[in-house]
């Protein structure tokens, strides 16, 4: 796997779609391109979060600690980006992420997250962008996980 | 010390001044005689007529035998040769004998004043620093050396010497005589005058150096406080002021000095005009023979040397009185320790029993830290020690060791009276850490083994021709008072630590370094170090085995992709180009990975195998991607130092270079520009960079010019790098590396930490954990042990106060930079290890003392509870004050 190839896996992410090639190109150049196995874990819930990761190939679950056991919360494949909460609120891992299959990522740690904000304020854009359609796509979950509840005859108070 | 320099020179070197005196006194007639000779040749010999031979041969007025005027002639001459010859080897004798005697008794007084310094009241050091006391030893004095070589020997003969040529002069005629010393007078009224000043401003400057030398020293070690408050400015005109100060004494003394020459120049060129002006007439009125004007003349030509001798020592003479009394001013100060005790041996002699403390004071510099306390502790308990900041807990903690002396009282522990017991005894048997320890500049090793070398155990078994240096040293060490105890010799006191065998002694350290929790990280030391498989082919041998088993283990973890082997006959894709090139460990500057395209032969190697122009074109490539990703960066972006091939302030030159080659413009590149695009390939890492630059093919030819590379290395070369051999330990790369004999692969996740497990297992399992851990007690601590962490250093403290198994152990807060973990490890290591011997705790924190059997509790420098924590916890305000307080 060459640089070029990370450059193409970016540029077919949406985070990324609308960046300068020579951008790409120093994100790709800059992050330390990762592989884990499968059922390794990328990180732990709890986990100080140090790193954003982008996944270039492969599948990866992410878990969520209950009292009952752990359980799968959702799962992420090539494309997604994820533990960018971790970083950008300053707070432990809220949940813990495991390779369901062969997985390749591209690990870009905190400082150099920041640095790339900052630097390219247009990656702020960005994330900024994919948050909200993350937020709104919760909120209608959250819409309609309460009309649920009611059709059922409880309520959230 | 001796009061006055005189005195010690007389006190320390009598015998020899005598003897240089006598050979002196012997050195004169002869020295008379070869005056003589030369007025026998005129008078006698060329001042005749040849009726007058045969003559006689005549030596101090005795005719011997009668001569025709040539041999006559030739004997005289003979004669003074002779008296030549004579003269020289005497002065030769006397300077030899004078110049060692004087580095004897230099010898001497510096190590009085060493001895001295060691002696001090550990209160005094806050008084004098180290920046004062080492020009005293090593400069100041210097120049008494030299001195007291010629304190007696020199106005005798420069002084024997004039007078004889004066008698001389006298003899041949009264008037040149008289004319020859008649300014001797004037000289001898003024010179000393002007002298005196100069001494004063002498001894002005000294002290200013002094001072300096001190700041200097001073400001070395505060050196983070300057950077940190930003007071360079303010600390450069300190210094600015004291060489302005320094310089206007210098000045002032040169004026001086020169203004003493001059006179004495003006007054000794002014005697000859007497001598031409009053002999000249003397001759000529027939009332002088020719002869004896020559040999006046010739005699007056010694004149001035001795005379100026003579002076130079009256100042020297001055200079070194001052600088004797200032020194030893500064080292004559109360409450030196006792010599014997500092030195004295203890046999026998334990601190079983009790600890009594009979209302022991302590008072510095009119504060009292200890007042009046009175205890009787039964010892082989853990005892506490708590109290606020100004108890005097610290006091107490040092009064136990006698690192300082009670001003009041009595400390007697296990039936010894405490300020009688030598060094050594307290030295053995108890062991101290204080609250910062600073190590020694050597082994982590030998710093654990100083608090065993209490006096050579072992003498060394010298064989001709050390025996005879040995012998020589101790002979010449006696000569000047001395220390005769030879450093080679085995110091380590292998019964202290119950280890009498090497191999003992390693395990007592292993149990040590157990105790202070610092086995873990003298583990981590000792893979980053290594061992030299010359002097020790066994554990080289051993290592080797753990490299052979490594990969097996991978491969069972499934972690085999974690690392890639170095195979001579494999481009390793995880190393840099210039690695896989020279496929060693470059030693030295030969081959230096960072100015390989300056090395003739490597690139000699490179041309051969045709890969000149393809580097050439790979490194154009690196620079056009580099100036590509970071052109747009801001200077000083980190990126730069982080990830680039390129400084950011080479990039500008490299980006004018791509933009020539690219714009067609290639023409033929220069010598730095082919270095400077050469230069970047080597860095290429395929597996980390990804560029996709070094291809199979391009691995084929460079595994090629890698085995041309090792076979021509020309003889010179040889040394200059240490292949990887994979059936060969290298001594010139770490522990770890040779056992992982590889490259980490990037980009595994958690590759680093899952090998080092591995490697670990591998050391455990084949039992190489002693080795590694040898290799850590190697490791150089840096000046001061700064080369480990401050806790390191406390761990390191503890570790060798365990290792001297002493009967007591006192902390005085030597925990308090730990963390809390290790504190407590510590804390319960060391309880376990004491069980049965006194463990004594100055606490930082007063609920730490809820372990201990007993309590001691400070207020004031008094003593305000003592007894069990359980019932003081409820009885005592004090402690109770303490505890809410923490």
């Amino acid at each position: 796997m060459t640089l070029q190839h990370d450059v193409e896996a970016l540029r077919q992410i949406p985070l990324f779609a609308k960046f300068e090639p020579s951008k790409l190109k120093l994100l790709a150049f800059t992050s330390e391109r990762l592989s884990f196995n499968a059922d390794q874990e990328l990180f732990r819930q709890g986990d100080p979060g140090d790193s954003l990761y982008i996944i270039l190939d492969g599948e990866a679950a992410v878990l969520v600690d209950t009292p009952s056991g752990p359980i799968t919360v959702a799962k992420v494949g090539k494309n997604d980006f994820f533990g960018d909460i971790a970083i950008l609120c300053d707070v432990p891992r809220t949940a813990t992420v495991k390779a369901t299959k062969a997985l390749t990522t591209l690990r870009i740690s905190k400082d150099l997250f920041f640095q790339l904000v900052t630097q390219f304020p247009q990656i702020s854009v960005e994330i900024m962008r994919e948050l909200a359609h993350r937020l709104d796509r919760t909120t209608r979950d959250y819409r309609e996980a309460v009309a649920k509840l009611k059709a059922m005859g409880g309520s959230l108070n | 010390m001796e009061r006055s320099l005189f005195r010690y020179i007389l006190k320390y070197s009598k015998r020899q001044q005598l003897l240089i005196l006598l050979i002196t006194g012997l050195s004169l007639p002869f020295y008379y005689a070869s005056l003589d000779v030369p007025k026998l040749i005129i008078n006698k010999v060329l001042d005749a007529v040849p009726e007058d031979f045969p003559r006689p041969f005549e030596i101090f007025g005795y005719g011997l035998l009668d001569l025709e005027q040539k041999p006559l002639l030739y004997t005289y001459c003979g004669l003074f040769l002779f008296l030549v010859l004579i003269n020289g080897g005497f002065k030769y004798w006397i300077n030899v004998y004078k110049g060692i005697m004087g580095e004897r008794m230099l010898r001497r007084l510096r190590y009085q004043l060493l001895v001295r310094a060691l002696r001090f009241p550990l209160g005094h050091f806050r008084k004098v620093s180290a920046g004062e006391i080492i020009p005293m030893i090593t400069s100041e004095v210097e120049t008494l050396g030299g001195f007291i070589g010629d304190a007696m020997a020199l106005p005798l003969l420069q002084g024997g010497l004039l007078l004889t040529a004066v008698f001389f002069i006298f003899a041949q005629d009264v008037y040149m005589g008289i004319a020859s010393i008649a300014l001797y007078p004037i000289q001898a009224l003024f010179i000393p005058r002007l002298q005196r000043k100069v001494n004063l401003l002498g001894k002005a400057r000294v002290k200013e150096v002094r001072k300096l030398s001190e700041r200097i020293a001073e400001s070395v070690q505060t050196a983070p406080e300057m950077h940190a408050s930003g007071t360079a400015r303010y600390e450069l005109a300190d210094f600015s002021a004291r060489f302005g100060t320094i310089f206007d004494v210098r000045n002032r003394i040169y004026i001086l000095k020169f203004l003493v020459k001059f006179l004495n120049n003006f007054l000794a060129q002014l005697t000859p005009f007497f001598f031409y002006s009053i002999g000249g007439w003397l001759a000529i009125e027939g009332s002088l023979s020719l002869g004896s004007l020559f040999a006046a003349i010739a005699a007056y030509k010694d004149l001035p040397g001795p005379w100026k001798e003579l002076l130079d020592y009256y100042q020297m003479k001055e200079d070194s009185r001052i600088k004797y009394d200032q020194v030893v001013s500064q080292f004559d100060i109360p409450g030196l320790r006792d010599e014997a005790l500092l030195l004295g041996d203890a046999e026998g002699g334990s601190f079983q029993g009790e600890l009594q403390a009979v209302n022991l004071g302590l008072a510095e510099d009119g504060e009292v830290k200890i007042d009046g306390v009175n205890t009787l502790i039964p010892l082989g308990r853990s005892i506490a020690i708590v109290g606020d900041g100004a108890s005097g807990k610290a006091d107490l903690a040092q009064l136990l060791v006698r690192l300082i002396d009670p001003t009041a009282g009595r400390l007697v522990i296990g039936g010894v009276e405490l300020k009688d017991a030598p060094e050594a005894l307290i030295g053995q048997r108890i062991g101290y850490v204080g609250p910062a320890t600073s190590l020694l500049a050597t082994s982590l090793g030998e710093n654990l083994t100083y608090g065993l070398k209490h006096r050579p155990v072992r003498e060394v078994d010298y064989v001709e021709p050390a025996a005879a240096r040995r012998k020589r040293a101790i002979m010449e060490a006696e000569r000047s008072g001395n220390s005769v105890d030879d450093r080679q010799a085995d110091w380590i006191d292998h019964g202290r630590a119950a280890a009498e065998t090497p191999d003992a002694l390693t395990r007592q350290i292993a149990l040590a370094l157990d105790v202070a929790d610092l086995s873990g990280e003298v583990y981590q030391l000792g893979l980053k170090g290594t061992i030299d498989p010359v002097a020790k082919p066994d554990e080289a041998r051993r290592v080797l085995e753990a490299r052979r088993a490594l990969p097996g283990l991978l491969e069972q973890s499934g972690l085999a992709d974690l690392v890639e082997p170095f195979n001579p006959d494999r481009y390793n894709t995880n190393a840099s180009v210039a690695e896989n090139l020279l496929f060693g460990s470059p030693l030295g500057e030969g081959f230096d990975m960072e100015h390989l395209p300056e090395n003739d032969y490597v690139m000699g190697v490179l041309a051969k195998a045709g890969l000149t122009d393809t580097l050439l074109d790979v490194g154009l490539q690196v620079a056009r991607t580099m100036v590509e990703l970071f052109a747009d960066l801001p200077p000083e972006h980190e990126f730069f130092a982080q990830f680039s091939f390129i400084g950011f302030d080479e990039l500008p030159d490299y980006q004018n270079l791509v933009r020539r080659i690219d714009g067609g413009r290639v023409g033929e590149l220069d010598r730095d520009e082919r270095r400077m695009l050469l230069s970047l390939p080597f860095k290429l890492v395929p597996a980390r960079h990804r560029l996709g630059l070094i291809d199979e093919a391009m691995q084929e030819r460079l595994l090629a010019a890698r085995r041309a590379f090792a076979e021509g290395l020309p003889p010179d070369l040889r040394y200059a790098i240490a292949f990887f051999d994979p059936d060969r330990y290298n001594g010139h790369a770490s522990l770890q590396d040779n056992v992982l004999f590889g490259k980490l692969a990037y980009g595994k996740a958690h590759g680093a930490a899952k090998v080092s497990e591995l490697i670990a297992e591998v050391v455990a399992t084949l039992g190489l954990r002693d080795i590694v851990i040898e290799a850590g007690l190697a490791y150089p601590v840096g000046i001061g042990g700064t080369r480990l962490t401050n806790a390191q250093r406390q761990k390191v403290a503890i570790a060798r106060a365990v290792l001297k198994r002493p009967d007591i152990l006192v902390l005085n807060e030597a925990l308090t930079t730990l963390d809390g973990h290790a504190q407590t490890t510590i804390m319960t290591n060391l309880m376990d290890a004491f069980r049965g011997r006194t463990l004594i705790c100055a606490l930082h924190r007063p609920s730490l003392a809820r372990q201990f059997d007993h309590v001691l509790v400070l207020k004031g420098g008094r003593l305000a509870g003592s007894g069990d924590f359980a019932s003081l916890e409820t009885a005592n305000e004090a402690l109770a004050q303490l505890l809410a307080a923490e």
